[in-house]
């Protein structure tokens, strides 16, 4: 899992079955600093987090399935798995 | 996903088997702000876009799911058309 922040959100009316009801945000992927690193993307929320929260994103499609609970055939990547309170180092 | 803009079309008659029948575009990725970065890509399309809309693609083995042949060597794919797209600034 990587750590990011919520920078904004996409909206879309066509898209493929299972992406209707499905929330997207914009991530920006972040060090444990904060600091922005790498490029942002999209990713399908299941924790209700908004703009301006720190997240936890999993990057991997099986676990994201089994996550949004759809089948074998369905295409996903990167979900929103949490959010992050604080982190220490 | 990644967001990408819809920049032409890619017509191709000789492909893999399980390519058949399916929509080819070439889609420049774009950031956040909506700035092209990287090369255009050539993506699967089974979502109906068409040239000049603002999409987000999957790319790696998890785009070949939205083919009807479950086990294929597609590597990219359109998921949606982006209608909105709203960014705030991160607090």
């Amino acid at each position: 899992m990587i750590l990011g922040k919520i920078t904004g959100n996409a909206v879309s009316a066509v898209s493929e079955p299972g992406y209707e009801s499905r929330k997207i945000l914009v991530v920006q992927p972040i060090d444990p600093s904060g600091m922005p690193k790498g490029q942002s993307f999209l990713a399908i929320d299941t924790v209700q987090a908004g703009v301006g929260d720190t997240v936890l994103i999993l990057e991997e499609g099986g676990s994201a399935r089994m996550i949004l609970d759809e089948p074998e055939t369905f295409t996903i990547k990167a979900v929103i798995a949490g959010i992050v309170d604080h982190i220490t180092m | 996903m990644k967001l990408g803009k819809v920049t032409g079309r890619v017509v191709s008659t000789v492909k893999v088997d399980s390519f058949e029948g399916i929509k080819l575009m070439l889609v420049q990725p774009l950031d956040e702000k909506l700035v092209p970065y990287g090369d255009p890509i050539v993506a699967f399309d089974t979502i109906q876009a068409g040239v000049g809309d603002l999409i987000y693609y999957e790319t790696s083995k998890e785009a070949g799911r939205v083919l009807e042949t479950t086990m294929n060597p597609c590597d990219a794919a359109i998921m949606g058309i982006v209608d909105n797209l709203s960014l705030e600034d991160a607090k």
